[in-house]
């Protein structure tokens, strides 16, 4: 049989066997709440809880009092983005997101629009990147919060960050990051930055699912209105019983990340070189999707002209890649980061997400280019759109039936 | 998801892929569009008795999308157009065993027959 290769590490990574082991003693061993503070059982877990948080807190180079632990990144960007606007709604009401944010992020914008709240959802330009002329414009009188993401789940994009944070700062706004693609890919660092608020996510650098964090400036002090009810815990900005081992593991991947970023970042990119110029070499008309300069090594989202992503992910089902196709989400559209960036929607269908991580070897990537190869050259041959276009005939001419 | 025995045979084993010259005798059906991820091509070569002698499909499209129109040739080929007319999506969708979601792939094999047989018939006429 032959082996699947796993390169989809933006939808989520492998739990780090070195992670994995520091999390395992906390299971049976040092069960403990801790929360209960009168007892070692309880001591033990909170000195486990405190070590991740102060883990979590330097890899962005924060004070362990400026981390909430959450379930995940989703938790922590609806806590930041409504904790804030619950917070200050008597103040201002006007909070400035980009299109190409996460669901969550779109989502908790809409929930607070339909609670009276202004939204502005900026455009990006065609590499897929903010122009900070047009966000400052966006800025008014009433602006409370940007949030824009530091890395892009789709296209693997990195924002201006710094640039973001003193534009922010400048106008009084608060800046909060969704930075679950970004730990351990790019230098993160909440006061060079100018970061007031930033979410981070466990399965997404290596450590276990089910746990985020979200970082909350305490100098100028950042409050938000707590989303979950209970016992107050996490400052009482987040209620709820910590999970003492997945606590670990974040705090133990969020270390692992930073410490080895230098050289994991090189080797990414020589692996993603190596594949790209392979691919690049034996296809004709193959598009890459977002800036190649601002951009993680990790992330790869090319578009296989003629060749729908869905069809072509059957043709290579030993590799686990992803598709901006519609066919393969329930929704019917194709993806609507690609659309912001002005990708043509029949181009949209025809996008691959490759995603390369860890645990990606040469092997890896040479045998995925192959098969990718082959799969695109058979199902071009077999395209009505790749023989028109191979014809001269501009398909853009001819009125199709949308349906 | 996971899809048929037969969706994968017509996949990876795909019957009649190709063109066909254009002629008198050969009525070509394009149905679908690019935007919508779906687009696929249908030749039919009628003779006289308006029997389909041969047929001829170019997908762009999943996996779904290419097994219908390679199973719609096989099906077609020795049928009269009347026959062939009656095809309906559904004994496409249910020989495919497809999911809901892609219904619209047979509906577009449906379409593909009866675009190729209305091109073969508006030559004649002319």
């Amino acid at each position: 049989m032959t082996k699947n290769i796993y390169l989809d590490y933006q939808a989520t990574t492998p739990c780090d066997p070195r992670v994995f082991k520091a999390m395992e003693p906390y299971f049976e061993v040092f069960y403990g709440n801790a929360h209960s503070r009168s007892h070692p059982h309880g001591w033990k877990a909170e000195e486990a809880t405190e070590r991740a948080r102060a883990q979590v807190a330097a890899s962005i180079h924060a004070d362990p009092r400026e981390i909430i632990f959450t379930s995940g990144a989703t938790e922590a960007n609806n806590l930041a983005i409504k904790g804030v606007a619950d917070f200050y709604r008597d103040q201002k009401n006007h909070i400035i997101t980009l299109k190409t944010e996460h669901k969550c992020v779109l989502e908790s914008c809409r929930s607070l629009e339909s609670r009276g709240f202004d939204v502005t959802y900026l455009p990006v330009q065609v590499d897929g990147l903010v122009d900070l002329k047009v966000l400052e414009a966006a800025i008014t009188p009433q602006t409370l919060l940007v949030s824009i993401m530091a890395v892009n789940n789709e296209i693997g994009v990195i924002q201006p960050l710094a640039a973001i944070g003193a534009l922010c700062r400048s106008h009084g706004v608060l800046f909060h990051t969704d930075a679950a693609q970004a730990l351990g890919k790019i230098p993160l660092d909440v006061e060079a930055m100018q970061i007031d608020l930033l979410s981070l996510s466990g399965h997404k650098m290596y450590g276990p699912k089910g746990i985020g964090a979200l970082y909350v400036r305490r100098k100028p002090r950042v409050r938000l209105t707590a989303q979950i009810s209970g016992g107050g815990q996490e400052r009482g900005m987040r209620s709820g019983t910590l999970p003492v081992p997945l606590c670990v593991g974040m705090g133990e991947a969020a270390q692992i990340a930073v410490e080895e970023m230098p050289s994991e970042v090189l080797r990414l990119e020589g692996l993603r070189d190596l594949f790209l110029e392979k691919i690049m070499a034996a296809i004709p008309e193959v598009y890459i999707n977002g800036s190649m300069t601002a951009r993680v090594p990790g992330n790869l989202n090319l578009s296989f002209a003629y060749v729908e992503g869905e069809g072509m992910m059957m043709g290579i089902k030993n590799l686990s890649v992803s598709s901006g196709s519609a066919c393969t989400s329930s929704s019917l559209e194709p993806s609507y980061v690609l659309r912001a960036l002005g990708v043509d929607v029949s181009l949209a269908h025809t996008s691959l997400r490759i995603g390369l991580g860890r645990f990606t070897t040469k092997e890896d990537v040479l045998t995925a280019a192959d098969a990718i190869i082959k799969s695109a050259t058979h199902l071009r041959n077999m395209s009505p759109l790749w023989e028109m276009a191979q014809a001269g005939i501009d398909i853009t001419s001819i009125r199709w039936a949308e349906h | 998801m996971a899809y048929s025995k037969k969706v994968i045979d017509h996949y990876e084993n795909p019957r009649n892929v190709g063109s066909m010259q254009d002629a008198p005798d050969v009525g070509t059906g394009l149905v679908g569009a690019p935007a919508c991820g779906d687009v696929m091509k249908l030749q039919l070569k009628i003779n006289d008795q308006g029997v389909i002698e041969d047929a001829k499909f170019k997908t762009f499209g999943c996996g779904s999308a290419i097994a219908s129109s390679s199973l719609i040739t096989e099906w077609v080929i020795g049928k009269t157009v009347a026959e062939a007319m009656n095809i309906k999506n559904v004994e496409v969708a249910e020989y495919l065993e497809l999911p809901p979601v892609k219904i619209h792939c047979s509906v577009l094999a449906e379409d593909a027959i009866k675009s190729a047989i209305r091109n073969y018939q508006e030559k004649k006429e002319a």
